[in-house]
């Protein structure tokens, strides 16, 4: 089927309020390339299970495409209309099930040698795109905060190496009450900004007491979570012609229902929980996996004002399917390899808060939890310079904003 | 999607080759070479073709640049910036424009066409390997061409389904971690470290079919005990050194002229690990230096070996959003895409530095003019600074 054939009761099995969205686009949805649509598609189709941004994103992006005559529309699918697309592609059930046929497209444009020409496309609609919907400003200037380090008692790494070079490194930092004096400052910026989503605590390990006014995501939390996961994992790996794909596009089914998440929780965070386990590589079995790239799709999806992230030793590296068991066993931590992980995961934290609207307005840090070095990065802050200066979080905080 | 400015991913390649270059030049002390070298070098050597041997070290998950051959990254490969590139003419530019899965590139490697076979299914390449034109244009024996690689994935890489060549002209496929396995009947949680899965695929592993060495043959053609196997492995640390370890044993017992290594203990970084990742890419530069050393320490090898090192592609930049870095190879970006190679031994002229572009479907047409033999259905084409 292609999208010319497109009928509003195509979209029944969609969510309500994606079933409303889409339907009142069809119009425009048939005149998109198939190596295109089902792309879309697949982000409307989890349009009730989005963050703010995520939705108003899509309303606009269809806004536009609605809004562009046959002769605009034609210019901006230039490159996506040039991809050819195989008529088992075309035949497959890309309404109903987009992120399958995304998927399968990849391979298939792996295999004919066409990925190149679509991520040529690609970018330049998305440049495009952010040419007639600028994006949004924050109200505020955003703060992320990474804390490393958590167990480590003594270490030789030199810290903060590709950091550095953005902001100011203190090496004389006061440590005391320092987890908590953070988890105040992310509260206060809560509360004087009480926007849904807005502002985030991820912990790799288990989290501290934190003010309800933030959203909140720990690796100890979805212990019992990772424990379903890794069991339905191992059934899929034994029956017979499982392979990666296809245990791919199981865990991609998988809801929170089906790993235990009760129904009364908030749907939007369940939904984001289960996909960091089940589209994440890592997540699973390392904390420090988990927590960056937990971090990395707060930071894309929902555009936080503010971030706060703590990394935690992560168990000792084992054959994986060892780690993937459900052993009850109490796992060996490694927390100088995790300390390492957290090094490069908070530069990952900065480039990713950088790639958000307002970024020369952001202010970031990274502290050694429990130690005297940290490092601050603001537009105020000189950039490669470092202190010796006794000094408390707090004060570096004031700094960097 | 973030685009890198104004840059064509042919520009970022060859800025990537440009910044490689002077790493190399500066740390390493090489020279800038040229194509204009004097023809024949490997005549010169006076090595006659039918005495000449190959060892091809492939890594399956290259290594960025950041984390090897820049300043702040050649910390973590001693051994290559000290003792081999100084010996080494070294390809800055080595671009992979087929398909960024581990056992399809290192097929593509093998066979020198642009492999489609689905990445994760046991399949044999679809072209001729390098393998099947050695014994069959050479008429090499079954041990005289072999392959060691850590992933039960690549059982099938010694030989085609291409209906010229294909079942009995392949090289021998040695599974060091298969064969653990049986040796230990899969019982022993003492080698389990040892037995590290694709990490490309962590849950995924294939049945074994094709040619696989057996277990009876470590005997027999290996001269080595499962109980001495068994006890050997018990020293070692990982998936890797278990192949190295296999590779002394073959070169000593065997002294194949066609040998072949993959590696993937940098592979782990798919876990997200940074500090694994790490160590993965210090344990394949000690590595690396331990089978160069070989080669040079055994008599049927030293002085007629060329050795090659590459990596099959390599990983995602820090700098495209539509990665996570280090982490994976699936943008197919120009750092995603290009690596390098290193030369060594009979016939290579030492310490230059070669910063043109190159496909990594050139390497088996190089090997064919090495060894003397004609590659003729491969895409790429030899490498004449090698020549």
């Amino acid at each position: 089927m292609l999208p010319s054939d497109l009928k509003p009761e195509q979209f029944n099995g969609y969510p309500p309020e994606a079933r409303k969205l889409v339907s009142g686009y069809v119009a425009a949805l048939r005149r998109l390339p198939l190596s295109f649509l089902p792309s879309l598609l697949r982000e409307a189709i989890e349009y009730d299970f989005k963050f703010p941004a995520e939705r108003r994103a899509i309303e606009k992006e269809l806004s536009n495409l609605d809004s562009l005559s046959a002769g605009q529309l034609s210019d901006w699918m230039q490159g996506f209309a040039q991809i050819r697309i195989s008529s088992q592609l075309e035949h497959s059930d890309w309404i109903n099930a987009p992120a399958q046929f995304v998927e399968q497209l990849s391979s298939y444009l792996w295999t004919t040698h066409q990925l190149d020409a679509f991520r040529v496309a690609a970018v330049a609609y998305a440049d495009r795109l952010r040419g007639v919907i600028p994006p949004e400003k924050p109200p505020v200037p955003r703060l992320g905060i990474t804390i490393v380090g958590r167990g480590v008692t003594a270490s030789d790494t030199p810290l903060f190496r590709k950091l550095r070079p953005h902001g100011a490194y203190f090496k004389a930092v006061k440590p005391d009450n320092g987890m908590q004096l953070l988890l105040n400052v992310v509260a206060a910026r809560a509360k004087a900004h009480p926007i849904p989503y807005a502002h985030w605590y991820i912990d790799g390990g288990q989290s501290a007491v934190y003010d309800p006014a933030l959203t909140a995501v720990s690796y100890h939390a979805l212990e019992p979570v990772r424990a379903v996961l890794s069991a339905k994992i191992r059934a899929e790996i034994e029956r017979p012609g499982m392979g990666p794909e296809n245990l791919r596009t199981v865990l991609a089914q998988l809801r929170p229902a089906d790993l235990g998440l009760a129904k009364t929780g908030d749907a939007v965070l369940d939904r984001f929980q289960v996909k960091m386990l089940t589209e994440g590589s890592g997540t699973q079995i390392f904390s420090t996996t988990f927590a960056q790239w937990t971090a990395r799709e707060a930071l894309r999806r929902a555009q936080p004002l503010t971030l706060l992230v703590r990394f935690a030793p992560r168990q000792r590296q084992k054959p994986m399917n060892e780690m993937l068991s459900s052993s009850r066993e109490v796992a060996e931590l490694d927390p100088l390899g995790s300390l390492i992980d957290a090094d490069m995961g908070a530069y990952y934290n900065w480039l990713n808060l950088q790639r958000l609207p307002g970024a020369e307005q952001s202010s970031f840090l990274v502290w050694f939890e429990g130690h005297n070095e940290a490092i601050a990065i603001g537009p105020s802050l000189p950039r490669g310079t470092e202190s010796t200066a006794v000094t408390g979080l707090e004060q570096l905080l004031n700094w960097a904003s | 999607m973030a685009t890198n400015g104004a840059y064509s991913p042919f520009e970022l390649a060859r800025q990537l080759a440009w910044s490689r270059r002077d790493f190399l030049r500066r740390a390493a002390g090489v020279a800038l070479g040229s194509s204009l070298l004097p023809p024949g070098l490997f005549a010169r050597t006076g090595v006659p073709v039918s005495k000449r041997k190959v060892v091809v070290i492939t890594f399956g998950g290259g290594a960025r640049d950041q984390e090897t051959f820049a300043p702040e990254g050649q910390e973590n490969i001693p051994h290559l910036m000290r003792e081999l590139i100084p010996q080494s003419a070294f390809f800055t530019q080595v671009v992979n424009r087929g398909i960024l899965g581990h056992y399809v590139a290192t097929a593509s490697l093998a066979t020198g066409v642009y492999e489609t076979i689905n990445n994760f299914a046991s399949l044999p390449p679809e072209h001729p390997t390098v393998f099947e034109y050695f014994r069959k244009d050479l008429k090499r024996p079954a041990s005289d061409a072999w392959v060691v690689a850590p992933s039960n994935g690549f059982n099938r890489i010694g030989e085609s389904s291409h209906r010229s060549y294909g079942p009995g002209l392949g090289a021998k496929v040695i599974l060091p971690k298969h064969l653990l396995t049986a040796a230990t009947s899969g019982s022993s949680t003492d080698y389990e470290h040892l037995l590290r899965d694709n990490y490309e695929t962590p849950f995924y592993t294939p049945e074994l079919g094709g040619s696989e060495f057996e277990l009876q043959q470590l005997g027999n053609m290996l001269k080595l005990s499962v109980d001495d196997f068994k006890a050997h492995a018990l020293t070692l640390s990982s998936p890797d050194e278990l192949s190295v370890y296999i590779v002394r044993q073959l070169m000593r017992q065997v002294a194949p002229s066609l040998l072949w290594i993959t590696m993937h203990d940098i592979d782990i970084a798919h876990a997200g690990a940074y500090s694994l990742y790490i160590d993965g890419i210090r344990r394949t530069d000690r590595l690396c230096a331990d089978i160069w050393k070989t080669i040079q320490s055994e008599p049927e090898y030293a002085g007629k070996t060329t050795l090659f090192i590459l990596p099959d592609f390599g990983r995602d930049s820090d700098d495209d959003s539509g990665g996570n870095g280090f982490q994976h190879h699936r943008t197919g970006d120009a750092l995603s895409r290009t690596t390098w190679m290193m030369a060594l031994g009979a016939g290579v002229r030492e310490g230059v530095v070669f910063d043109r572009p190159m496909d990594s479907t050139d390497l088996v047409p190089t090997l064919g003019s090495i060894l003397g033999f004609s590659a003729s259905l491969a895409q790429g084409k030899p490498i004449p600074e090698l020549l």
